[in-house]
Parts: C-alpha cells; sequence; structure tokens
C-alpha cells in the first residue's frame, strides 16, 4: 500500500441551519483515482471548496502528506501542490487561451520547480494546451477566452490546473457540459496524467465514463459519506441505489 | 422584379508588422521605422519641446492638463487590477499635506519633499486601505469615495495642519522650467512605464485580477498582495501630482480632497479608452483645456462640458485611443458578401 497523500477527517461545514457537509473522512492514496459522485446537492462542491481552503470548514481536519492544511488560504494550498478546476469555469475573460495559462505560470510553485528561472512560459503555456486538445495549427489558443465554447474552456480549465504541476488534481465535474467526443479526448489526458504517477480526485455526474478510470469510488448523500469502494460493488449497495433512484 | 442590392461588409486586415516576427522588430524600411515610431514620439516631443513656444498661461494650462493625466493614469492602473477608486483625490490630498507638512515644519527643499512625500504618501494610503482590499466593485469604491471627504472634515473640525487656512507660503520650484519638465518627465515616465508593465507577465496577472480574483488565488498567487502593490503603484502617481502641485501652487489645504480630483481623472479615462494609459492622456489633454475654454460661458460651462462628456461616452464607448489605434492598424475596406 502506498502512503496516503490526502486525508480528511470528520470533515464538517454547516450553512446556518444546513449541513452541507457532515462529518466526511476520507483517504486517497499516491496514484490513486478517487471518483466522489452523489446526487445533486449531496455536498460534492462543497466538500472541494473545504479541502483547497475556498471555504473554512466548521470542524474537521485536511492534512496533505501528513501536514495539517486545514483553514489555510487558497494560493498556500495550491502551492503544496493541489490543484483544482471549477465546475463552473472561471478563466481569465479578456485574456487570450494561452495568456491564462501564464498566470499559473507565474506561481511560486512553478517558479521554484524551474529553478527559480523564468523561461519561456508561452511556449511553455502553449504546449499545455495542446495537451489538452487545442490544435496547434487553428489559432484556437491565440483567440480570448471570451470567444470559447464552452468544451474549449472546460479543457482550458484543466490545463490551469496542469500548468501548475500538483501532486494531486482536484477535478470538480470537468465532464460536465462536454459532448462525448469531447469527453473522449480528455479521457486520454487525464489517464495520460494518472500513467505520470499523478492522484487524482474526481467529482462526476457521468457515472458511465468514471467508472471506466476509477479505482475507488466515494458516495455522498446529504452531506454524509454512504458508501466506498471500486465502482462496480459501490452501485450494488442498497443504500446508494436508495439516493439514486429514491428508496421505498 | 427589382436588382438585389449586393451585400456589403466590412474586412478589417491588420497592418501589423509585429506579427511577422513574434516579439523580435525586424524593420525593413523607414516606413516600418517611422509607422512604429511615430505615434510615441507625438506625446515624447510634443510635451517637452511645445513648452519654451507657449505663453506664460497655456503653459499653466499645460502643466494643469499634465497632473490631471497623471491621477487618469495612476486611476486606470489601480482599475487594471479591478480597484475601482472613487478617492483620487485621497491620494493628491494626502500627497499635498505630506510634502506641506514637510516643507512647512521641517523646512525640507522639494527635491527631498516630493520622493519621500510620493512614497509615504502611497504607503500610508496602502496600509489605510489594506482592510478593504478583499472588496470588490461598488464596496471598494464607495470606502475610497469616503475616505477624502473624512480627512476634510477632519482638518476643519480638529484645524490641525492649518485648519481651513491650510498651509501657506511653502516654498516654490526655484524657476518654471524645473517644473515644467518635472511633471512632463514623471508624465512620460508613467505612460511608457504603465504601457511596458501592463505588457509584461506581471501586468498579466494585475489584469486577471480583474477578470476573476479567486481564480487568480486558485493559480497559487496570493491576490491580496498583487493588489497592495497595484494600490501602492498607482498611489505613488497620485500621491506624486499632490506633491507636486504643492510647490507649484505653495499652498496646500483642503481643496486637495475636493471631488474634482476623483472625477475628472475618472471621465478623462473613460473618453480615452480604458486600460491603455494613452487614453487617459489624450482624456486629459481634451477635457481640462475644453474646461478652459469653456470659461467664457460662464454658468453654461457645466452644461456643455456635461453635454460633451455624455456625447463622447455615448458615441464611442471603447474610447478614443481603442478607437484611433484600430484605425491606425487595420486597413479596413468593404467587400462584397457572397
Amino acid at each position: 500500500m502506498k502512503d496516503p497523500l490526502l486525508v480528511v477527517k470528520g470533515l464538517t461545514k454547516s450553512f446556518g441551519g444546513v449541513l452541507a457537509v457532515s462529518s466526511v473522512s476520507l483517504t486517497v492514496r499516491e496514484g490513486e483515482l478517487v471518483g466522489i459522485i452523489g446526487p445533486n446537492g449531496s455536498g460534492k462542491t462543497t466538500l472541494v471548496n473545504l479541502i483547497t481552503g475556498f471555504v473554512k470548514p466548521t470542524s474537521g481536519k485536511v492534512y496533505f502528506r501528513g501536514t495539517e492544511i486545514t483553514g489555510l488560504p487558497p494560493y498556500k494550498i495550491v502551492n503544496l501542490g493541489i490543484s483544482r478546476t471549477f465546475q463552473m469555469v472561471r478563466p481569465f475573460y479578456h485574456l487570450p487561451a494561452f495568456k491564462n495559462l501564464v498566470v499559473p505560470l507565474c506561481s511560486p510553485r512553478v517558479r521554484e520547480a524551474a529553478g527559480g528561472g523564468y523561461g519561456d512560459r508561452d511556449a511553455v503555456a502553449l504546449d499545455l494546451l495542446e495537451e489538452v486538445g487545442f490544435e496547434r495549427d487553428s489559432f484556437v489558443a491565440y483567440k480570448v477566452a471570451s470567444s470559447l465554447p464552452q468544451g474549449y474552456l472546460k479543457r482550458l480549465e484543466l490545463a490551469k490546473a496542469m500548468a501548475l504541476r500538483p501532486d494531486l488534481f482536484i477535478l470538480d465535474e470537468l465532464f460536465s457540459g462536454l459532448s462525448l467526443a469531447e469527453v473522449a479526448s480528455v479521457v486520454p489526458v487525464i489517464e495520460r496524467l494518472k500513467d505520470q504517477g499523478k492522484t487524482i480526485l474526481m467529482v462526476e455526474h457521468r457515472l458511465k465514463e468514471l467508472f471506466k478510470i476509477a479505482d475507488r469510488v466515494i458516495v455522498l448523500n446529504f452531506g454524509e459519506k454512504i458508501a466506498e469502494g471500486p465502482p462496480g460493488v459501490v452501485m450494488e449497495n442498497p443504500n446508494v441505489k436508495a439516493a439514486y433512484l429514491g428508496g421505498e | 422584379m427589382e436588382a438585389k442590392k449586393p451585400q456589403l461588409r466590412k474586412e478589417r486586415i491588420d497592418r501589423g508588422i509585429k506579427v511577422r516576427a513574434d516579439d523580435i522588430f525586424a524593420l525593413n524600411s523607414w516606413r516600418e521605422v517611422i509607422y512604429l515610431v511615430g505615434p510615441r514620439a507625438i506625446p515624447v516631443v510634443g510635451l517637452l519641446v511645445l513648452g519654451p513656444f507657449l505663453s506664460a498661461y497655456s503653459r499653466e494650462i499645460l502643466i494643469s492638463t499634465a497632473s490631471y493625466a497623471l491621477l487618469a493614469i495612476s486611476w486606470d492602473y489601480m482599475m487594471m487590477a479591478g480597484l475601482a477608486s472613487l478617492g483620487q483625490s485621497l491620494l493628491f490630498g494626502i500627497g499635498a499635506y505630506f510634502t506641506g507638512i514637510l516643507n512647512h515644519y521641517f523646512h525640507l527643499p522639494w527635491f527631498i519633499t516630493i520622493p519621500i512625500a510620493t512614497l509615504t504618501g502611497s504607503a500610508f494610503v496602502s496600509l489605510l486601505l489594506t482592510p478593504v482590499l478583499r472588496l470588490r466593485g461598488v464596496y471598494f469604491s464607495m470606502i475610497t469615495l469616503v475616505l477624502p471627504l473624512m480627512f476634510m472634515r477632519l482638518i476643519e473640525a480638529t484645524r490641525i495642519l492649518g485648519g481651513t487656512e491650510g498651509l501657506t507660503g511653502l516654498d516654490s520650484f526655484p524657476n518654471e522650467w524645473v517644473s515644467y519638465y518635472l511633471i512632463m518627465f514623471a508624465l512620460l515616465l508613467a505612460l511608457f512605464g504603465f504601457r511596458r508593465l501592463g505588457d509584461s507577465d506581471y501586468g498579466l496577472i494585475i489584469r486577471a485580477i480583474k477578470d476573476d480574483d479567486r481564480s487568480v488565488m486558485n493559480a497559487g498567487l496570493n491576490v491580496y498582495w498583487y493588489k497592495a502593490q497595484a494600490l501602492f503603484l498607482g498611489g505613488c502617481v497620485g500621491c506624486f501630482v499632490g506633491a507636486f502641485s504643492t510647490h507649484y501652487d505653495m499652498f496646500c489645504g483642503m481643496p486637495g480632497f475636493a471631488l474634482d480630483y476623483s472625477i475628472m481623472p475618472i471621465a478623462c479615462t473613460l473618453l480615452g479608452g480604458m486600460g491603455s494609459f494613452a487614453g487617459a492622456l489624450i482624456g486629459a489633454f481634451i477635457l481640462v483645456p475644453l474646461a478652459e475654454v469653456l470659461r467664457a460661458f460662464g454658468a453654461l460651462r457645466i452644461v456643455f462640458y456635461g453635454g460633451f462628456l455624455a456625447f463622447s461616452i455615448v458615441a464611442l464607448p471603447e474610447g478614443l485611443f481603442h478607437y484611433l489605434s484600430r484605425k491606425y492598424h487595420q486597413i479596413e475596406r468593404w467587400v462584397e458578401v457572397r
């Protein structure tokens, strides 16, 4: 068994009287691809926000590589090696697509990895965009982000996360809003990341695509973890069936 | 049957020479040199050479125009980072009072008071606004609008620093040319400096903050630190204008916090075009002299002025500079739609 990379212990968040995430514990090991699924409003995105520091937890702890990161501001967590994408894409709409990647390439983490040198960030950005499927000859990488269709914006989000060279990717519903063909083009990118030894935590609604690549799946419902295990086994769980199809 | 009118559309072709060689300018001819240098030479030559040929009165207007242009550039830079300031007068007033104090109480000469007031004044304002850097848009604007008014009333009520009279009889510049060239060099430095900065990767981060600050945070960058830097840098320019005016007018007082200094720079930048700095300069060089010319109309001045401003912003929302630079860099022609 490999070392645990991310450990979440009893994470709870309540917004007023609403318990969005209730005492969730989970462990993600190095090199794993873990999926988080659950019906709408089950607290998946809140869980991501809690881990990445965008929302402060009411109680509970988050550990990354054995050190506690609970309550740290997002930019510090990013520089430790956790990088996320947003479900609702958040590009820099006024900048050309490849310049969107230059911003993360300016981060302290990347500067350190590059040995303090600055290098040609534009060239790195263009390479990354090609990797996620921006055709190099089509000039689409030079277009202003606001003029790009949703499919490209989603892949731009992924490229922005990749630019930070994180150890742990947290992908928040990357597949939603993508066509089948687009999903088929993104899946190899994720598989390649996994082959490089990256750890990936995927929040996903499109179960069919997720189950093909996930090692393990965690199911949330009303903020609580109701099941965990390999994809095939989890869906046979009566609690999960009830959550998705409605109980008796 | 009536003959169908051919449908026309406007075709725009880049004239750019930058495209050919990416970052390296490969210039083939004098024409290209002139094409490139020409627009940049206009402000340099215009501001530095024109001075001695003008009457003393016109020179005075030119200096006041340059002051507003600097305030507008400062506003434009802060706006680039998403800091919509309604308080350029805060910068002006703080710069002015810091200079006044240094000169009146410590008898320091202008070449020491101005740099000190510029840096410490801006640092003071940045510290003052640090708690509200988290605010965005209108919320930040409201705070910056209120602060100069608070300082004004504070001075009025407590009668510190000369109270309503202000500090008078301060040192002036040794001669007219020192003041003229000081502000002109500052203006050119701010114009070309900020334009260069805006094109760099650092400027990219600043512009990205305006688009989406959470996304910048998600890129591993401390947004608040960058915002504070933008505030300080823009603040330096604003405080410099206040410091300069104090020695130029040999006076600093409550009018330094007047709303004029907040509103004029915004009007100038909107007229000229945001985010280019050159637009801020062009706007100031239209609006400030215009206000001077309209003085002849007495009370109707504001009506003409407001009308002109409203018309130009509606007719050309992108701003004068963006319009002009598009016309300069692109060849436009009508072609038939097939």
